[in-house]
């Protein structure tokens, strides 16, 4: 167990390391001199040779990303281009909103995807379970700012009933946060409920074939019970799984819905860096956001253990 | 009592032998695969035949900025008083073909990858590690990124939307190479003395067709999203040819005052996706019968 932990934990680094070489080649393997690109439009000659020296781009290619690797492990991600400000703070500064918006999404996308692929599971063939997947089908296929904008217009505009955009720090009140963040919520997680419903209603499927839930069955256990903890249960590694990898759509989806809601995130953070060509800015974002992706998943790999006691390491 | 012969039996139905009975029959039989795909069809038909009926997309007329549906402009007009059913048309350009040449490339680069990585014990460690690399980074940031260090070209914009797909490919190339690597008629082929080339391309790459053409599909329908997100996060093509993604970002300060500027292209755009999706459902249904009808 402990071997196999360590040697997850080492494979995950060396992904991370991988993932900080993309970053890196990205912008050195741009066209035109990464000084000059970093300078900005409107640099001199000047300018950009004295950040050339700083940068150390004279360096050989591994040296410098030995360096700058060097950096990022200690938490220097660089500045920003356009306000001096150094990335982490930048970062750190909006993280409130990105964060809340995605815990409001899980705590209400994973428990009801679950509900959803069971009973569709359940009712296999059914008109509900039709129904349910059609439910799915249209969560892969609506983009977020579609779902946004209509919900947006059928609910804020034309009802009247929540607002229209924005975010509400949670220090003014639960009230105004909670009510800034339905709409978002729903529209970041609705195609992250169809994934998981989808695999729940496929692993259930397969679980509820076996033989030890027709001996439950046959003991006379409520079906609830069957379904809930005996399939439920032996069905977990799978939804788990998708439950990590779907945090990529996650982070896509917060960058898009961001900008649908104009909340003042992380996804805006990288969004108006975009639009400034603001490359450290860019670069750091893709590093922590990738960096959050891994270790959720290395730890949805060690919780299998947790969740069926037959996997052992 | 005479032996009456008994009513002759109405005439056992013939079998359904002509062309559109059979189409019918097929239609019951799939229809997320009939619809997906007759609505795709329809859609590439219009996005050609645009210049024949869908009038011009980008001429402005402010004198009739943002009015409704009407007769003479189907969909409205947006603010700059442009005809939305035109560029609603125009956009699905771009859409249809980003989505088709994505999906080519990533299975053509993916299953050369797929393989090798299968079939080499060597380049399989580095292969998957890589992967897991690319994979690690979210699709539209990283994408986004590529688009604005390198300049948003369709090619640019192709390749950024590209990258991040083809891991999945490769993955399952993988996993089907490995499955049918050490098979009997493999290993009969490979001690006959055939031609590594030919081992691949003729005993191991056919078991692999059925789940990529089904994989194509997805990687269609993401790639299709992953674009209309790019342009309207304002990362995509340049800004002069409609795209589905820069219309609704172009529209959303109008959303109240002229809702069908955002959801016309907001809709042509759902209905795409669902229907590539569908038929992609429709297709691994179609072509590898066990995962239906299981219930």
């Amino acid at each position: 167990m402990v071997a196999y932990v360590l040697r997850r934990i080492g494979s995950t680094i060396l992904v991370m390391v991988l993932v900080s070489l993309l970053v890196f080649l990205l912008l050195r393997l741009a066209p035109g001199d990464p000084a000059a690109v970093l300078a900005g439009d409107n640099a001199s000659a000047e300018q950009i040779a004295t950040l050339r020296r700083l940068l150390g781009l004279d360096d050989p290619l591994p040296v410098q990303f030995l360096s700058w690797l060097w950096a990022v492990a200690q938490g220097n991600l660089g500045a920003s281009l356009y306000s001096a400000e150094p990335v982490t703070l930048l970062m750190s500064q909006r993280a409130e909103a990105t964060l809340s918006l995605a815990l409001a999404t899980l705590t209400v996308a994973v428990p009801l995807a679950i509900v959803m692929g069971v009973t569709a599971a359940h009712r296999a063939g059914t008109g509900t379970d039709r129904v349910l997947m059609l439910f799915a089908v249209a969560g892969f296929s609506l983009p977020a700012f579609v779902v946004g904008y209509l919900l947006v217009y059928l609910l804020a505009i034309q009802a009247g009933v929540l607002p229209v955009q924005g975010y509400q720090p949670i220090a003014e009140g639960i009230g105004g946060w909670a009510a800034h963040l339905v709409l978002p919520a729903i529209t970041l997680g609705l195609i992250y409920t169809a994934l998981i419903a989808r695999i729940t209603r496929a692993t259930m499927l397969e679980t509820l074939s076996e033989d030890f839930i027709r001996t439950a069955r046959a003991k006379g256990l409520p079906m609830r019970r069957v379904l809930l903890v005996h399939a439920l249960r032996n069905a977990g590694v799978p939804i788990v799984t998708v439950i990590g990898i779907g945090v990529a759509l996650l982070i896509g989806g917060v960058v898009v819905t961001e900008t649908v809601f104009n909340i003042p995130g992380v996804g805006r953070l990288v969004v108006d860096a975009i639009a400034r060509r603001d490359y450290p800015v860019i670069q750091g974002v893709i590093l922590v956001c990738s960096g959050i992706y891994v270790l959720l998943n290395l730890l949805t790999d060690l919780s299998y253990t947790l969740i069926d006691p037959r996997i052992r390491y | 009592m005479t032996l009456t012969a008994s009513a002759p039996d109405a005439p056992s139905p013939a079998p359904a032998t002509s062309a559109l009975s059979q189409a019918w029959l097929f239609t019951r039989r799939h229809p997320t695969l009939v619809t997906g795909g007759a609505i795709i069809s329809l859609m590439a038909l219009a996005a050609l035949a645009a210049p024949l009926f869908a009038g011009d997309p980008s001429t402005m007329n402010p004198a009739v900025r943002l009015r409704p549906p009407s007769a003479q402009a189907w969909l409205g007009t947006d603010h700059l008083g442009r005809d939305v059913f035109a560029r609603v048309i125009y956009g699905a350009r771009v859409s249809l073909m980003v989505g088709l040449l994505v999906a080519l490339v990533a299975i053509g680069v993916g299953t050369v990858v797929g393989l090798v990585a299968g079939y080499f014990r060597m380049a399989d460690a580095i292969v998957t590690r890589l992967m897991d690399g690319i994979m690690a980074i979210p699709a539209i940031l990283l994408a986004i990124a590529m688009v604005a260090l390198m300049g948003a070209s369709v090619w640019i914009l192709i390749l950024a939307i590209v990258l991040p797909e083809i891991p999945r490919v490769v993955r399952l190339v993988r996993s089907v190479v490995l499955s049918v690597r050490d098979a009997p008629y493999v290993e009969a082929a490979r001690a006959g003395g055939t031609r590594l080339r030919v081992i691949l391309s003729r005993h191991i790459l056919p078991s692999t067709v059925a789940p990529l053409i089904v994989q194509a599909t997805y990687i269609c329908a993401a790639a299709i999203i992953v674009e209309s997100a790019l342009s309207f996060l304002g990362a995509g093509v340049s800004p002069e040819t409609p795209t589905w993604g820069s219309m609704i970002a172009q529209s959303r300060s109008h959303l109240a005052r002229a809702p069908w500027t955002v959801f016309a292209p907001g809709f042509a755009l759902a209905l795409v996706v669902l229907s590539v999706n569908l038929l992609g459902d429709g297709l691994r249904d179609y072509l590898d019968p066990r995962t239906t009808r299981r219930a």
